[in-house]
């Protein structure tokens, strides 16, 4: 397939992406391209400009920073699957990120570019919404910082403003005491997520202090399984305290649940206690 | 060192462009002064079309032309069927390249548009204004037949293309005195084959000389030219079809098609090289799908479980139209094989071609006898649950004893050769089988579903006896040629009519040469695909071209070999009943000293200094071989599966197959065409389908959405094998490439059956799906 | 926009639209054609190059998102006409039918042992989840990746 035209301009800096935002109408931010790219080829979108942000050195790079993970926005899924630190800090996210697409989409595809399409079959928004995420942006008005779960505000939107620019994503380092894993049904054709559950855990004296459990793939956005979360805190991490909290997934997941040709919306909705018990396994595995 | 290299494993001679990203396929084709053509096609499944702007698209940049079916008038005659089955009643609709005042499938095509480059040819689609008026669809064949279904084409009554069948022995009785009637409804789900190269056609018209030559992806370019002269009017002395690097086919590059035609059209009006290639969205719209079948089967059997009969009703999706070979694949590749490996007294089958608001049906890999054989196949595992028997026991009791020279069936065909017990005790031995069911039994005590599914098929191919293919209404034979000619220094062109894209007979024939000749494979360049330069052949499909053309390949060599015997003979001064030969030497008899090798034969005959009376020059020989009877190759398979019962997710654990193609040429290439074709049919079982929603919008329109088997889902296959001549082919060869499709989407099927049996599960629809197995389970529990 | 190029070696300097995929440069600007276009949605993996050494989809990158990097197809693996292991291993092993996938597939696995050169059997099946082939069932290029690491640690084992 072949994209219509649009004129092409190249950022040099976040303050360069600012200025360009503002001197084209219809414009829309290039990173990887490998969420828009296929939008464009299709013809689903036909925007006037693109604005290439994919040379800017301040959106990339992993760092560690007072307590957190600082993941700049260009940094790739290749990326967030081998990085050390990301791999200790928050290993849910690398293994997340392990699972996306196949080699050749890793090396392309960005964080960023990833949560700021927001689809809701995608691996990244479940996981950084469990990992307590919080996305950095700025625009016209300055900076701001906006947490995991008032980010993804709907199927493909976004807190992000059409003047705005994803620059970083910050992920707490895990604590004393936790563990995250995410455990995943991918489509057999695009290796989205029919069902994705992110969890992580926090121990303490061989009780579960925290349980942030969260679910994608089959909610428009990730949706947090309150009552997974309920049943877990305070208890002992055995297999029969997953079992159990597992089986209320479906509790909180509400009636806006995603279906199609594939699996249905009644299907994910009784089979993701499977997927959440299996993270939840992995991720009480490691505290062990 | 002997340079007789049949039944060696040689590295394959078609390599080396392919892996340097040398070789040339359709799309990588350019021509000075070439344009793009881009095809407009109807986003609705069924429409009149009450009028067509294009006002807006000529304007565009780079737009050289658009053209609509007014614009074909009197230049494209419609788009031809090739198998007209007999006692069928078939009626053949108007297939016209461009829809005149009706779409029918959503992938018909309305316009197209020729530009400069093919981006602008694609910008221009979009400026098109086509004003449609829907109607109702239809999509499935099974509602299609019904009375109030809306109505595809005016000549056909019902949507009934065909009702083609097929009565052996007295069914009425098998079922009167059957102790066991089973029943089931099967649906072979419509797939779409996913060649990795998409179609292409590049078409060049030379308005001065009238001359045309066209670069297709075709798997058979002699009925391309054929086809191509009747519809374009270009007399076929003047049209050349070249295939060159063609990026497998699977049956979807059988039919000649509708674009190929517009950009013949396109070409001719313009006077200039015109090429269009398909994106894969397209691809998925537009070229023909496989298999589509309702099927309701009724099994006869005594409480001993043999098998006393078998009566079928089978409603075979066409689609929109009736593509080249479509009717003849659900009827003689199918009808005829229900007897399968068994000896089956009484058999009786209605196969209705139904049209529905769909692309266009054809030939994908097995073409019928996948079809045929899941319907034996899951039913006679159906009988051994029924009378608590392990389905291998139940084969042994049914199947044709061995045979080496002829076996009638029942539907009328003769099997060639076969050894169907020796292959299935074959299988369970390298499988382990009885370890297996230990295995299985331990498993469920412990919770967890494992299931092994058995296959065993014959299949008919090498296509055909051209006298058989006269009678079955096919509209052309089914011989094949080849030439073979020795150069001076005794180097070795041949040229078949045949034309492989994929499946190695660059190497394979040049083994043929090198064992029937004694000359090295290196030593002979194998010329096909090109209708200018090699003699016409019907083409690659249907597991015929080493069953057909090797057979045409082998004869011919052995018209060299006796007119070099006579050269040798001469040159050495002896008779011609003295000479002996082997391994590329002639010699008199009790003298291998008193010898000429082929190529210092090769020599001479060109040369032609010192010729023996009456005989004349050159070293070269053209064989036309009709077949005197089909190959029927044959085998038995076996997946191991488990079954996650919380997801329903099926996990293929392990593939163990045995198959009998006859002695093998190259068993590297045997190996690499059974891997292939049983992955092919394991996508079937577990992945594949094509679906269409109500109103005819394919809802799998992208490889987003339609899973074809990747790397990290499979086992490896453990290859077996059996070697059963034929008894009629010179190489006594068969054919391997349907094989491995024909066997394990069945196998898969009963693996995954008898995985859930305990759960009380009966069926499952393919393909399996998490959530169709999961609710199968879920139904059986509320059961 | 004018954009520059290097591709096997070679420099190109070319004018392009925007809008036009890699892919479509290195086949119709660059003449390579040997980079194959299998599907519209990013599955198929035929189109996969290296970019900086790195492999993608050609087909889901611009070109100009290329300008000013280096590009290697599989026209530029062989040497001094010796063929990469890949391609020799592929050709022992009977890694390719029709040969479409081939070039991309050899591509990947390329990248496969850039970063793990004793892989695994599922790591290779899993390091080719984007290379699809309708013609092998994969289990033949799984072994040509196989052998190739071998040839490349130097016959050792």
């Amino acid at each position: 397939m072949f994209p219509a035209k649009f004129d092409y301009v190249r950022a040099d800096s976040a303050a360069d992406v600012g200025r360009l935002l503002a001197e084209h109408d219809d414009a829309k931010l290039l990173a990887g391209g490998h969420s828009l790219i296929p939008i464009l080829k299709l013809r689903l979108a036909a925007p006037a400009t693109l604005i290439d942000i994919g040379r800017i050195p301040e959106l990339k790079g992993v760092s560690v920073e007072g307590g957190a993970l600082r993941i700049g926005a260009l940094t790739t899924h290749a990326e967030l699957a081998s990085s050390d630190d990301i791999r200790r800090q928050a290993p849910a996210l690398a293994e997340a990120a392990a699972q996306i697409g196949d080699p050749a989409v890793r090396n392309r595809g960005t964080i960023g570019g990833n949560v700021a399409h927001a689809d809701p079959a995608s691996d990244l928004p479940a996981v950084l919404t469990a990992l307590g995420a919080t996305f950095h942006m700025t625009g016209p008005d300055g900076s701001r910082a906006v947490p995991a779960e008032s980010f993804f505000e709907g199927m493909m939107m976004t807190a992000l403003q059409d003047n705005e620019l994803l620059t970083a994503v910050e992920v707490p380092c895990q604590a004393e005491g936790q563990a995250s894993a995410y455990s995943k049904l991918p489509h057999p054709a695009s290796r989205y997520a029919v069902i994705g559950a992110a969890v992580r855990l926090t121990v303490a004296e061989g009780r579960c202090t925290e349980a942030r459990v969260v679910l994608g793939g089959l909610t428009p956005i990730p949706t947090r399984a309150l009552a997974v979360e309920q049943a877990l805190t305070g208890k002992p991490l055995d297999d029969r305290t997953l079992q159990a909290a597992s089986a209320a997934t479906a509790d909180g997941l509400g009636d806006d649940l995603l279906g199609d040709i594939y699996a249905s919306a009644e299907y994910r909705k009784a089979v993701a206690h499977v997927y959440v018990r299996r993270a939840l396994a992995a991720a009480a595995g490691r505290l062990a | 060192m002997t340079t007789r290299m049949f039944g060696s494993a040689i590295r394959r001679r078609e390599d080396p462009r392919l892996i340097t990203g040398s070789a040339l396929y359709t799309d990588d084709m350019t021509l000075p002064g070439m344009l793009h053509a881009a095809m407009l096609r109807s986003p609705y499944a069924h429409a009149r079309i009450r009028s067509i702007d294009a006002s807006a698209a000529l304007e565009a940049e780079g737009v050289v032309a658009v053209y609509t079916s007014a614009d074909a008038e009197g230049e494209l005659n419609p788009v031809p069927c090739a198998w007209l089955l007999p006692n069928s009643g078939l009626v053949v609709a108007d297939y016209p390249s461009l829809a005149k005042d009706t779409v029918r499938y959503v992938g018909d095509i309305v316009a197209v548009v020729v530009a400069e480059t093919r981006y602008q040819a694609y910008d221009a689609l979009d400026l098109i204004d086509v004003d449609y008026d829907p109607l109702p669809a239809v999509t499935s064949p099974e509602q299609a037949a019904q009375p109030d279904a809306p109505q595809l084409h005016e000549n056909v009554p019902g949507n009934q293309a065909f009702h083609w069948t097929l009565t052996g022995g007295d069914v009425e009785a098998a079922f009167a005195n059957a102790d066991v009637v089973l029943h089931e409804h099967i649906v072979q789900q419509r797939l779409i084959p996913n060649a990795m190269e998409t179609r292409a056609t590049l078409a060049h018209y030379i308005q001065a000389s009238g001359e045309l030559t066209v670069w297709n992806t075709t798997q058979n370019p002699h009925i391309l030219r054929f086809v191509s002269s009747a519809v374009t009017g270009v007399p076929e002395d003047r049209l050349r079809v070249i295939a060159p690097e063609v990026g497998g086919g699977f049956g979807s590059k059988i039919a000649a098609y509708p674009a190929d035609f517009i950009t013949m059209l396109c070409s001719k009006k313009l006077g200039r090289p015109v090429k269009w290639a398909e994106t894969r969205s397209e691809n998925y719209q537009a070229t023909t799908h496989g298999r589509d079948h309702v099927q309701e089967v009724e099994l006869a059997a005594t409480k001993d479980g043999k098998i006393t009969g078998l009566r079928a009703k089978v409603w075979s999706g066409m689609g929109a139209y009736l593509s080249l070979a479509a009717p003849g694949i659900p009827t003689i590749l199918h009808g005829l094989m229900l007897s399968g490996v068994y000896d089956i007294p009484a058999i009786q089958e209605d196969v209705y071609g139904i049209h529905t608001n769909t692309t266009p049906v054809e030939a994908y890999r097995g073409a019928g006898r996948p079809e045929a054989t899941f319907m034996l196949e899951c039913l006679v595992d159906r009988l051994a649950k029924e009378l608590g028997l392990d389905p291998a026991e139940v084969r042994r009791r049914n199947f044709i004893p061995a045979f080496d020279n002829g076996h009638p069936v029942v539907t009328g065909l003769t099997y060639d050769s076969g050894n169907y017990q020796g292959a299935l005790d074959k299988l369970l031995d390298k499988a382990g089988y009885q370890d297996l069911r230990r295995q299985q039994a331990e498993a469920r005590e412990n919770g967890r579903y494992l299931g092994l599914g058995l296959a065993t098929y014959v299949e008919i191919c090498g296509l055909g006896p051209s006298q058989v293919a006269g009678a079955i209404g096919f509209q052309g034979g089914l011989w094949e040629s080849a030439i073979v000619r020795f150069h001076p220094s005794g180097k070795v062109h041949v040229f078949i009519g045949a034309s492989p894209h994929g499946q190695g007979e660059e190497t394979t024939f040049a083994q043929i040469i090198s064992s029937e000749l004694g000359v090295s494979p290196d030593d002979v360049k194998v010329v096909h695909g090109d209708t200018d330069n090699t003699p016409m052949g019907w083409g690659t499909y249907g597991s015929r071209t080493t069953a057909v053309g090797g057979a045409a390949l082998a004869v011919t060599a052995r018209k060299i070999r006796d007119k070099a015997k006579i050269i040798a003979a001469h040159l050495l001064e002896a008779a011609v009943e003295d000479m002996d030969y082997e391994d590329g030497k002639f010699f008199v008899k009790g003298s291998p000293d008193q010898a000429k090798t082929i190529q210092e034969v090769a020599l001479m005959a060109n040369v032609a200094w010192n010729m023996p009376a009456g005989v004349e020059a050159g070293l070269e020989a053209s064989t036309f071989y009709d077949p005197p009877n089909f190959v029927y190759p044959f085998g038995a398979h076996l997946a191991v599966v488990e079954v996650d019962p919380e997801t329903g997710q099926v996990d293929l654990q392990r593939y163990v197959c045995v198959d009998d193609c006859g002695p093998q040429i190259n068993p590297m290439i045997v190996e690499g065409q059974v891997h292939g074709g049983v992955v092919q049919g394991v996508g079937q079982a577990l992945w594949e389908g094509a679906v269409y929603d109500e109103d005819g919008q394919l809802l799998t329109g992208a490889m987003l959405d339609y899973a074809i088997p990747r790397a990290d889902r499979l086992p490896n296959i453990e290859v077996h094998s059996t070697v059963t001549p034929s008894p009629h082919h010179p190489l006594g060869v068969k054919g391997i490439g349907e094989a491995g499709t024909i066997a394990s989407t069945v196998a898969v099927y009963n693996a995954v059956m008898d995985a859930v049996a305990p759960l009380g599960v009966q069926r499952i629809a393919m393909p399996f799906t998490p959530e169709r197995v999961w609710r199968a389970i879920q139904d059986a529990k509320e059961a | 926009m004018k954009v520059q190029l290097t591709i096997n070696g070679r420099r190109f300097d070319r004018e392009v639209e925007p809008r036009q995929l890699l892919v479509h440069f290195l086949r119709d600007l660059g003449g390579l054609t040997g980079t194959k276009v299998g599907c519209d949605t990013s599955q198929c993996g035929a189109c996969t190059v290296l970019l900086d050494g790195v492999a993608v989809k050609s087909c889901t990158c611009l070109t100009v998102q290329a300008d000013g990097c280096q590009v290697t197809t599989v026209e530029g693996l062989s040497r001094d006409g010796k063929l990469h292991p890949l391609q020799e291993a592929f050709w022992n092993k009977h890694g390719l039918q029709c040969g479409y996938c081939t070039p991309g597939m050899i591509l990947a696995s390329h990248e496969l042992l850039r970063t793990n050169p004793d892989p695994s059997e599922p790591e290779i099946r899993h390091a080719l989840e984007g290379n699809m082939c309708r013609c092998t069932g994969y289990q033949n290029i799984v072994r040509s990746v196989k052998e190739a690491a071998k040839t490349m640690a130097g016959g050792s084992q």
